[in-house]
């Protein structure tokens, strides 16, 4: 098994319409996916990002402020999950229901020292 | 390695009714001037929420976490706004200092507290100065936590209409400078009104048909749940209140079994009285007893015992018609309408005889094109030997129903008559 990592990528101005209801609707089935992955031992660990932060450029240093204005798609948080190959990776992704909520999802395979 | 809660699974409507309680405790501590920032900080809190327990959880106790975020967002925005306004001067003291700002909020996000709050809540959206209609809408937003498209659907209108009935209410209430209080002085004409608006809420996801069974359920529970909540405090723990929630329990003891799977009434002649729910039926007769002790008898107690009479029946031809005509008879004194002397007049044809039916019916004015009034008269009519009244009645039955299922059930009446 190799390790990958999934960044979420989520428009917040999308999430933020829904009624209380059918985010606890989202929620359960992002759980489900989450418990289908730790059943085959998949899952590894995971981290939400709040959507603030700083930027820091070039030599001289520049720090800016989050959030990143310029995108209303951020990275919401990111998973490390075990997957055979990029592919199998691919295909686990795929049941991620933030797709069906106007999120992306990037799966980068892990450089093994 | 994993670190993900155990736990992923969340109760009921936890969000929902979470946000119904939020909305109410950050109302009472903003103002209902900024009622519309309250909404938007439950927004915020259950988004917290959502971000945060995807990754890692749901939390031991979710309500504390969501209580947790939602008072700190409370805090920061009373600290940075300088905007103190509490509805009452007391609170609005609290949260001018410093030193008392942090503990006053904490202390509004206790659980007695909560309740206090969603019960000045109630009060406060069913004030009898909004109508009925817009009452209805604001409820079930602010303290259902339902959006303004659930409640549409709910009510088969749309987006516009309940967010202008919810956007004028909220106004009325700033106009009016309605505290947000459990009016003490005042209590029996608002808490009538109150109960007023959960029995419009009830009947409207017990009775409309063509929406969602699902949002059918979701009113009539939530109706329940404000009125077990009124029962709860000790001030509105009346009479009437208990009858109103003895009512609740026994017409949804029958909820799986009074429509069909195309969402067709079936009259309780017709009901399987084997999936009728016992637990709701047993309650029900717990607040009915409970709603006796008071004197004088409210609507809602004599609907209430009509529906009681039903439940104890183990098939129709076993029912109390004559306790139900007298009931219905006394009903029909407290809230005249055409509707309850038809229901009268049917309770006493079975009862006493079709024929004293009959002629109870045929006084009646106003319903000459409802289906279930000339499915009555047929009835009757059958029963006399009359048959050709009875196919005149029936026939004009069969062209009012919308329901395709009655319109068969006519058609076998008109069949039968014919030999």
């Amino acid at each position: 098994m190799e390790k990958f990592m999934y960044l979420f990528i989520e428009d917040a101005t999308q999430t933020g319409q829904a009624s209380p209801e059918e985010m606890q609707a989202g929620m359960q089935k992002w759980f489900d996916w989450i418990d289908k992955l730790k059943a085959t031992n998949q899952y590894g660990s995971g981290e939400p990002l709040l959507p603030s932060g700083k930027i820091i450029k070039g030599p001289n240093k520049v720090v800016t402020d989050g959030p990143f204005a310029e995108s209303k798609e951020l990275v919401s948080g990111y998973f490390i999950v075990l997957a055979k190959d990029i592919d199998h990776a691919t295909e686990m992704a795929k049941d991620c229901p933030i797709l069906e909520m106007g999120g992306d999802l990037v799966v980068r395979p892990v450089q093994k020292v | 390695m994993p670190e993900h809660g155990t736990v992923n699974q969340l109760v009921g409507h936890l969000f929902r009714h979470e946000a119904g309680k939020m909305a109410a405790v950050l109302t009472r501590l903003l103002g209902f001037q900024n009622i519309n920032i309250a909404e938007d900080l439950v927004q915020d809190t259950l988004l917290q929420a959502m971000s945060v327990w995807k990754f890692k959880g749901v939390p031991g106790n979710p309500e504390a976490w969501l209580y947790t975020v939602a008072r700190n967002k409370a805090i920061d925005y009373l600290r940075s706004e300088k905007r103190k306004q509490a509805v009452d001067d007391q609170l609005s003291v609290l949260l001018k200092s410093e030193w008392t700002l942090v503990p006053t909020v904490k202390n509004h996000f206790l659980n007695h507290e909560i309740e206090d709050s969603q019960l000045r809540m109630i009060f406060a959206c069913c004030h009898p100065a909004i109508p009925y209609e817009s009452q209805i809408a604001l409820t079930l937003k602010t303290l259902c936590g339902l959006s303004v498209r659930e409640i549409a659907n709910g009510f088969l209108t749309t987006d516009e209409v309940i967010a202008k009935r919810i956007y004028r209410a909220k106004e009325k209430l700033r106009e009016e400078n309605i505290s947000m209080e459990i009016p003490a002085a005042n209590l029996k004409p608002r808490l009538a009104s109150v109960l007023k608006t959960l029995y419009l809420l009830f009947n409207e996801g017990y009775n409309s048909s063509h929406t969602s069974e699902l949002i059918r359920e979701d009113l009539c529970s939530e109706a329940m749940r404000l009125c077990i909540l009124l029962t709860r405090n000790e001030l509105c723990n009346l009479p009437a209140t208990n009858a109103l929630l003895a009512l609740m329990c026994l017409q949804a003891s029958r909820f799986d079994s009074r429509m069909d799977s195309e969402g067709e009434i079936i009259l309780l002649k017709d009901q399987d009285r084997s999936i009728w729910n016992k637990k709701l039926i047993e309650k029900g007769f717990l607040y009915l007893q409970r709603s006796a002790a008071g004197p004088g008898r409210n609507e809602y107690q004599l609907e209430a015992s009509i529906a009681a009479c039903h439940a104890m029946a183990s098939d129709f031809d076993k029912t109390d018609w004559s306790t139900i005509y007298a009931l219905y008879s006394d009903l029909a004194i407290l809230k005249p309408g055409s509707v309850v002397e038809m229901n009268r007049a049917i309770a006493k044809g079975y009862s006493t005889s079709p024929q004293e039916g009959l002629s109870l019916l045929l006084v009646i004015e106003g319903l000459e094109n409802n289906h279930f009034y000339q499915t009555a008269l047929g009835d009757f009519y059958k029963k006399l030997d009359k048959y050709e009244d009875a196919r005149i009645a029936y026939g004009r039955a069969l062209e009012l129903t919308p329901s395709e299922k009655q319109k068969e059930l006519l058609r076998k009446k008109i069949l039968d008559t014919g030999r």
